[in-house]
């Protein structure tokens, strides 16, 4: 076939967007925009890194304003408009496809990925339009500091990140709705089995049932593992939409009090009390979102990958349960640096109980390890290239936030670049991303109908280029921070030029990444076939199983 | 082992960070090629799931004890209400100005320095940095709650003050150069401390 057939058509004419039904156009929608959004993040993150070598540089040239205003927009069109969307798109092909049950609403599934688009794109554009940069730490009473920003940017900002979080409620109603429908396999299952299962206290009890010698709690535990670890994130994501949409609120209110020619009294709000609680929310995005859907996509991987069981599956279901405790109670550590922050806080929340995060993970590594040890030999496949690049992206994050989580290293290291290179970046680039790429592989099959992958050899050079440049990006950026380089400040005389450029390089990597990953997708299925996936779909069906119909 | 600055502990962390960094990508693509072999290469460690456990937890907790023990700001830090310092510095932030007790803070070595940081409206960041740019010290400072840090100084040198903590964009200007010197300490580090 041609260049331009395949461009038109697709490669060999295999993706046929007609016979795709409801629940793939739906997941292949959300993963299309995703990495638009992840394509729009990595440019603003290059602009940053040019900005960082020389400010003058367009398109910041020199101003503060802009720059912020890219820092504040990068996060959320990052974390929010790319990775939610993908491992929301993921998870809500894979529950029904697990379960065997048809997804509760591909309606729900829908405005999910448009209110989290329209979201993003509201909250870029007031940083676009109105340069509002109270960054994503949104710290009591910046947003709200209408001296420095326009209240009208504020409320746009601020309701963008309200769709988003609305289309986040829906898509956990989505997956919970699922979850505990009664049909199919699970239709002589009662609420509290499925309860129980969800949050792995079955792992839990039968590992206890072993240590004293009596039967197991349960033979064949309700939910399979990676649903639990769905579920189990998934608690962590209401709980964190609560606490953004909550404070969404509360700056809103003073921003349209400052719209209608009422000044509130900002002191009013005691702004360590709203850290805590800001804090004590978002951090829930990162344990989560990231730790607790990454160690369940691990599983499912592994597994997937193998074609076996998962290794020591009771201690997994325990360790999601354990992570449960844990990253409700580990937020005090982003507060070390606060010092009308009580001791004991930071001593036990802070530090000690954020060292767990090293054993859960630890955890969740050893037992992929194992279950992928187990099955050699095993082609080295594109799945498993990049499931294995995700374990270096936590072994090398994981330990890197441990260290900084610490009241002595804590006292040098916080808001330098080594917290948003050396953990932040690599975390998410490598660790997640290099995740989800595994289980875009794994899915590409079955959400295409088998649809032939253009390139291998684009592919392997994305996952070199991502790999090296990722981790590359972030060890120097994270070198920098050990040399003093603060992670929200423009410096204008070249301070840091050496790490800068190296990052820069690197970031490079990653940016041409994207755009083969890009173009061997778009050559796969074909601009017509693009097109074809946001045109409604024939086939009304939900599921990879069964229909209500003959459920 | 004592680390008595912050040159001196990042630079272990350095070395012992890219030592680690280098030993896990080194395991998982021993580990990933022999996946694919049928002759699988013999490890040379064999570690039982409970060492690794151990370790785990070891490594976790055993990071906070080694630096509580070795970094000596550590202890100061969490008894400072009950220490009394050589000498007091009080400063108030307001509308990105930082407002200092004189133009030069002159202190002798070894003295214990309190810094007793107000900010009349946003949250800030007190850093003190040695004139290359690495970081002797920083916290943050919230508008209505008590910002102390107390300090002893071991090295000779001249710091700027910067807040290192995002205010906006107005913040980025928030740098007073050469507002501190300490005297008469045994080590000096060139232009107040270079590596």
């Amino acid at each position: 076939m041609s260049f331009m057939h395949d461009l038109i058509h697709g490669a060999d004419n295999q993706f046929d967007h007609l016979s795709l039904n409801a629940l793939q156009k739906a997941t292949l929608r959300a993963v299309v925009v995703s990495f638009l959004f992840y394509g729009l993040a990595a440019l603003e993150g290059m602009i940053m890194r040019a900005a960082s070598i020389n400010p003058s540089i367009p398109p910041v040239n020199g101003s503060v304003d802009h720059y912020f205003s890219i820092m504040t927009v990068h996060p959320i069109v990052g974390i929010f408009g790319s990775t939610y969307q993908l491992v929301f798109a993921a998870f809500l092909f894979l529950v029904p496809f697990l379960t065997k049950k048809p997804l509760y609403s591909i309606k729900v599934a829908n405005a999910t990925w448009i209110l989290i688009t329209i979201g993003t794109i509201m909250s870029w554009l007031a940083s676009f339009v109105y340069n509002y940069a109270p960054l994503y730490t949104l710290y009591w009473p910046l947003p709200a500091d209408t001296t420095q920003f326009k209240a009208i940017g504020g409320v746009m900002f601020i309701v963008g990140v309200a769709l988003i979080m609305v289309g986040t409620l829906l898509f956990i109603y989505n997956i919970y709705a699922t979850v505990f429908s009664k049909v199919g396999v699970h239709q002589n299952k009662t609420t509290k089995e499925l309860l129980i299962s969800g949050f792995g206290i079955d792992g839990m009890l039968n590992l206890f049932n072993k240590l004293t010698g009596k039967q197991p709690y349960s033979k064949e535990p309700a939910l399979s593992l990676p649903v639990v670890a769905i579920f189990r994130g998934t608690v962590d994501t209401f709980l964190d939409a609560l606490v953004i949409l909550s404070a969404g609120v509360l700056v809103l209110v003073y921003l349209l009090a400052d719209m209608g020619g009422v000044k509130l009294d900002v002191a009013s709000i005691d702004a360590l009390l709203y850290k805590n609680w800001f804090w004590w929310g978002l951090d829930l995005v990162a344990d989560g979102l990231v730790l607790i859907y990454v160690a369940g996509s691990w599983y499912l991987l592994a597994t997937l990958i193998t074609g076996q069981k998962l290794f020591m599956e009771n201690v997994a279901r325990a360790a999601l349960m354990l992570e449960l405790l844990v990253s409700w109670m580990v937020w005090s550590h982003h507060l070390l640096a606060d010092q009308g922050q009580p001791e004991m806080m930071k001593l036990i929340s802070g530090e000690m109980v954020t060292a767990f995060e090293l054993l859960t993970q630890g955890l969740a590594l050893f037992i992929t390890l194992v279950t992928l040890w187990k099955a050699r030999p095993l082609k080295m496949t594109m799945e498993l290239k990049y499931l294995l690049g995700g374990l270096i992206g936590f072994g090398l994050a994981v330990p890197a936030g441990i260290i900084q989580a610490d009241m002595a290293m804590n006292r040098v290291l916080h808001n330098t670049q080594w917290i948003i290179g050396a953990h932040v970046h690599i975390a998410i680039i490598v660790g997640l991303y290099m995740t989800l790429y595994s289980a875009v592989y794994v899915l590409w099959p079955l959400v295409t109908n088998n649809a032939k992958l253009w390139s291998t050899k684009l592919a392997n050079a994305h996952f070199w280029l991502h790999l090296i440049g990722g981790i590359g990006m972030g060890a120097f950026m994270g070198m920098a921070g050990l040399d003093g380089m603060l992670r929200r400040h423009l410096y204008f005389n070249g301070e840091y030029n050496l790490f800068m450029i190296l990052s820069a390089i690197c970031g490079t990597m990653l940016l041409v990444a994207w755009l083969l990953f890009l173009f061997n997708v778009i050559m796969s299925v074909g601009l017509k076939g693009l097109i074809g996936i946001f045109l409604p779909s024939k086939n009304k069906a939900s599921s990879y199983g069964i229909e209500p119909a003959n459920a | 082992m004592t680390f008595l600055n912050s040159l001196e502990l990042l630079a272990f962390h350095n070395v012992a960070y890219t030592i680690y960094a280098l030993l896990i990508i080194a395991i998982i693509a021993w580990f990933g090629y022999n996946l694919t072999r049928k002759e699988v290469a013999k490890p040379l460690v064999r570690i039982p799931f409970y060492v690794f456990i151990a370790f785990l937890v070891a490594a976790g907790v055993g990071h906070h004890i080694f630096t509580y023990n070795v970094v000596p700001w550590v202890a100061q830090d969490i008894m400072r209400e009950s220490i009394k310092p050589d000498q007091v510095y009080k400063v108030v932030i307001e509308k990105h100005q930082f407002q200092l007790p004189s133009e030069k803070l002159v202190v002798e070595c070894g003295q214990k320095i309190l810094f007793d940081v107000t900010s009349k409206d946003l949250v800030y960041g007190f850093g003190l940095f040695r004139k290359n740019g690495t970081m002797v010290t920083q916290m943050q400072v919230n508008p209505g709650s008590k910002n102390t840090i107390l300090w002893t100084f071991h090295d000779e040198g001249v710091f700027d003050l910067m807040s290192t903590e995002y205010s906006g964009p107005k913040g980025n200007g928030m740098f007073v150069p050469n507002i501190m010197e300490v005297r008469g300490c045994k080590t000096t580090l060139s232009q107040g401390g270079s590596k």
